[in-house]
């Protein structure tokens, strides 16, 4: 701080906090979207900031695709419970009961998390939604505002994005519509991992390398566990792996690695030549504009 | 953890090779990842180009990729041991003036890209413009293509000397000139060989060592008050503390201050994060600020000292840029204000002239503004707003304009002058 510098991340959660009290002194019913995912983790660390000594002034909503880690649902209730907030779930697994989404044949319950979630919204009331989307993610997150306006059908419109001049954020909303903030939009990967080392954030051991029983699957790793069943001719090993990001635990990757603490974790991404989805996510490879077709739909 | 946070904007179009710098500067800083550029190398093979098109690095969006076009603008990071830097990169075509508004309102350096065999042209005038209408402190000249000018010193010192003449009009603060060829990597990372005649910094270098820090506004104690921390539990029963961002100047405990617009006194008491109270805060700390004595203040309102005040205005004289395709600016018209934390309403008064962003002529005649146009407003608001001049501060000398029927963010608006606080 010599000089008067805020240092990048001083900088960056400044603006984040900046951003939380705006909404929350001008939105109706703003909810903060929670995955277990770091992300959502340092973005709710940094909401309990901005408010202190009082509460969150807002709730946390999950959207339960029924395919978690455990590790994160209890990382989830635990957190809720000290930070003495409302959760809200909006289950996946509920929906596809009641007929409103039907299972997609890969097993893979990304795209039908939108119309929950979409319903959670509109059941609610929100009108504002946190999101710990980052610019560096994606090439479509790169051109998406920090305030994103979302129509009454939860569609974003890249080519009708609202102008953002300044820290003057429009939060206008007629009824219906919603609008989805990324307090997080200018961090980056490493950037996240940098702050949680240096806040010494609690985060999932999922995280930390360990040796971990996984089968390999189209050059990717996935550890073993209630989600991953092993298929015809497929064996199992054990290695020391860890994981960069975490999504449904049918299709998240692990990465082999050595980083068993925060400060080897930092090391580590801050040598990474791959980018976390590419390195991690089944659910991204699928085509060169998925990310963007998805939010246009109302995705995270 | 010493390094700090810098803002860059950067306009121009495909042509004058920014797509090519920006990438250039990601991949030579290391910045780019394997999957990122083999993707990109997988794109240009299959369309059939000789080179990695690191314009597709940057051109995101499904229309963008069919229409061979740049949408909007686009933010990519990139790090240096020294510093963080974030680029608000813009297009050169469509919705220019928009676009190039809204990346340069938050920077701290503008990059502007002048063609070695086209030298200065009206984009680039346009460019240099906007970024010294929206304050950017830096500009930085990269005169680009020096390969294929023979890496000539004199071509170099041509456009240096009608660029530089072009820019003392428009009154920049700080404009230095690089020689570069994006394509081949000269001066961009590393020092070039072929351009031995240039004894500066390449432009990666020149960016670490730019001195933003003394850019802010240390003096003018102004902090808009943006959400009022009570909490309501018995642990801290009493707690009041006035939570926002400083705008400018140095905030201490024990200082006086005023509140707007009330006019009452009071002392800071202590200013709190959640790490604990701090001794001081400067912009752009996010604080809580608690007060010795229990006067009225909220959102909206603002905290300066007794003896140092913005103006207090009903009547804005303002340059506004208008952003909305579907309805033009005209007098008499109303719209929603933003104006730090505060909104209100405005009318139009009177438009006194509009602006060529290409020549800077000032059109006298003209009674209204439309899509990217900009022209000196006046504004009459129904509450008071606590303003400095936009050259003086950016935060409190800034406003934004929204259509109340459709919601949509249709104006930036820069104080242009006002009375002595």
């Amino acid at each position: 701080m010599s000089a008067r510098v805020l240092s990048q991340l001083a900088a960056l959660e400044a603006e984040s906090i900046y951003i939380f009290r705006e909404v929350a002194a001008e939105m109706q019913r703003p909810c903060l979207l929670f995955s277990g995912g770091k992300d959502s983790i340092v973005m709710l660390h940094i909401a309990s900031k901005a408010f202190a000594p009082a509460r969150i002034p807002f709730p946390v909503m999950h959207v339960d695709t029924g395919l978690n880690f455990p590790e994160v649902l209890a990382y989830r209730d635990r957190w809720i419970a000290r930070l003495g907030l409302r959760l809200v779930v909006a289950s996946v697994q509920d929906a596809i009961d009641r007929g409103l989404v039907s299972e997609e044949p890969n097993g893979s319950r990304n795209r039908v998390q939108t119309p929950v979630l979409l319903e959670a919204v509109e059941r609610n009331g929100f009108d504002a939604l946190f999101g710990g989307g980052r610019r560096d993610e994606e090439k479509a997150r790169a051109k998406e505002r920090v305030f994103s306006f979302r129509d009454e059908f939860g569609q974003w419109d890249p080519k009708n994005q609202r102008p953002e001049i300044w820290g003057l954020y429009n939060t206008r909303v007629f009824p219906g519509e919603h609008i989805r903030v990324f307090p997080l939009s200018n961090w980056t990967e490493l950037d996240v991992w940098t702050y949680i080392a240096h806040e010494k954030v609690e985060i999932p051991a999922l995280y930390l390398a360990a040796e971990r029983e996984v089968v390999e699957r189209e050059g990717m790793l996935y550890a073993t566990n209630e989600f991953i069943r092993l298929r015809p001719g497929e064996t199992t090993q054990v290695r020391k792996v860890r994981y960069r990001t975490i999504g449904d635990a049918n299709l998240t990757a692990a990465v082999e690695s050595e980083a068993d603490t925060l400060d080897k974790i930092v090391a580590e991404i801050a040598a990474a030549r791959i980018t976390e989805r590419g390195a991690t996510r089944g659910d991204d490879m699928v085509s060169e504009t998925s990310m963007e077709d998805r939010k246009r739909e109302g995705y995270f | 953890m010493a390094s700090d946070l810098v803002r860059v904007a950067t306009a121009g179009s495909v042509d004058d090779g920014k797509s090519t710098l920006i990438g250039r500067l990601l991949h030579d800083s290391k910045s780019l990842f394997t999957d990122q550029l083999e993707a990109v190398e997988r794109v240009s093979r299959h369309r059939g180009h000789d080179y990695t098109d690191l314009a597709l690095l940057t051109d995101g969006l499904r229309a963008e990729r069919e229409q061979g076009i740049t949408i909007d603008v686009a933010y990519r990071f990139f790090a240096t041991p020294r510093r963080k830097f974030i680029i608000a990169d813009t297009p050169g075509h469509v919705q220019y003036t928009r676009n190039m508004v809204t990346g340069a309102s938050t920077a701290d350096i503008a990059l502007v890209l002048l063609d070695a065999r086209r030298g200065i042209t009206e984009q680039s005038r346009r460019h240099a413009f906007l970024a010294t209408l929206l304050g950017v402190p830096h500009i930085v000249a990269c005169v680009n293509k020096m390969d294929l000018v023979d890496y000539a010193e004199d071509v170099f010192e041509a456009i240096r000397d009608e660029f530089g003449e072009f820019a003392t009009r428009l009154r920049v603060r700080d404009l230095s000139f690089i020689p570069v060829s994006a394509l081949h990597g000269d001066n961009v990372v590393t020092r070039s060989r072929k351009m031995p005649w240039y004894d500066g910094a390449p432009l990666l270098g020149h960016l670490e060592r730019l001195h933003v820090a003394s850019d802010r506004n240390l003096v003018d104690v102004r902090f808009p008050v943006q959400y009022v921390i009570r909490p309501q539990s018995y642990e801290v029963l009493d707690y009041r503390g006035y939570a926002g961002t400083v705008a400018s100047g140095i905030l201490k405990p024990g200082d006086p201050v005023r509140a707007l617009p009330s006019g009452l006194e009071s002392t800071i008491a202590s200013i709190d994060t959640a790490n604990g109270p701090v001794d001081e805060a400067f912009p752009p700390m996010a604080v809580a600020i608690t007060l010795v004595d229990d006067i009225d203040v909220s959102r909206g309102d603002m905290l300066c000292r007794p003896h140092n005040m913005p103006s207090v205005v009903q009547d804005l004289d303002a340059l506004v840029c208008w952003m909305d395709e579907s309805a033009s600016l005209d007098k008499g018209r109303r719209y929603a204000l933003k104006h730090t934390t505060r909104w209100a309403r405005a009318v139009v008064k009177d438009v006194s002239y509009r602006i060529d962003v290409n020549t800077l002529h000032r059109d006298q005649g003209a009674i209204g503004l439309s899509l990217n146009e900009i022209g000196r407003v006046q504004l009459r608001v129904t509450q008071p707003l606590f303003v400095d001049p936009y050259q003086q501060n950016r935060e409190t000398g800034s406003f934004i304009l929204v259509d109340e029927g459709t919601n949509k963010t249709v104006a930036a608006g820069i104080i242009a002058w006002a009375p002595a606080g």
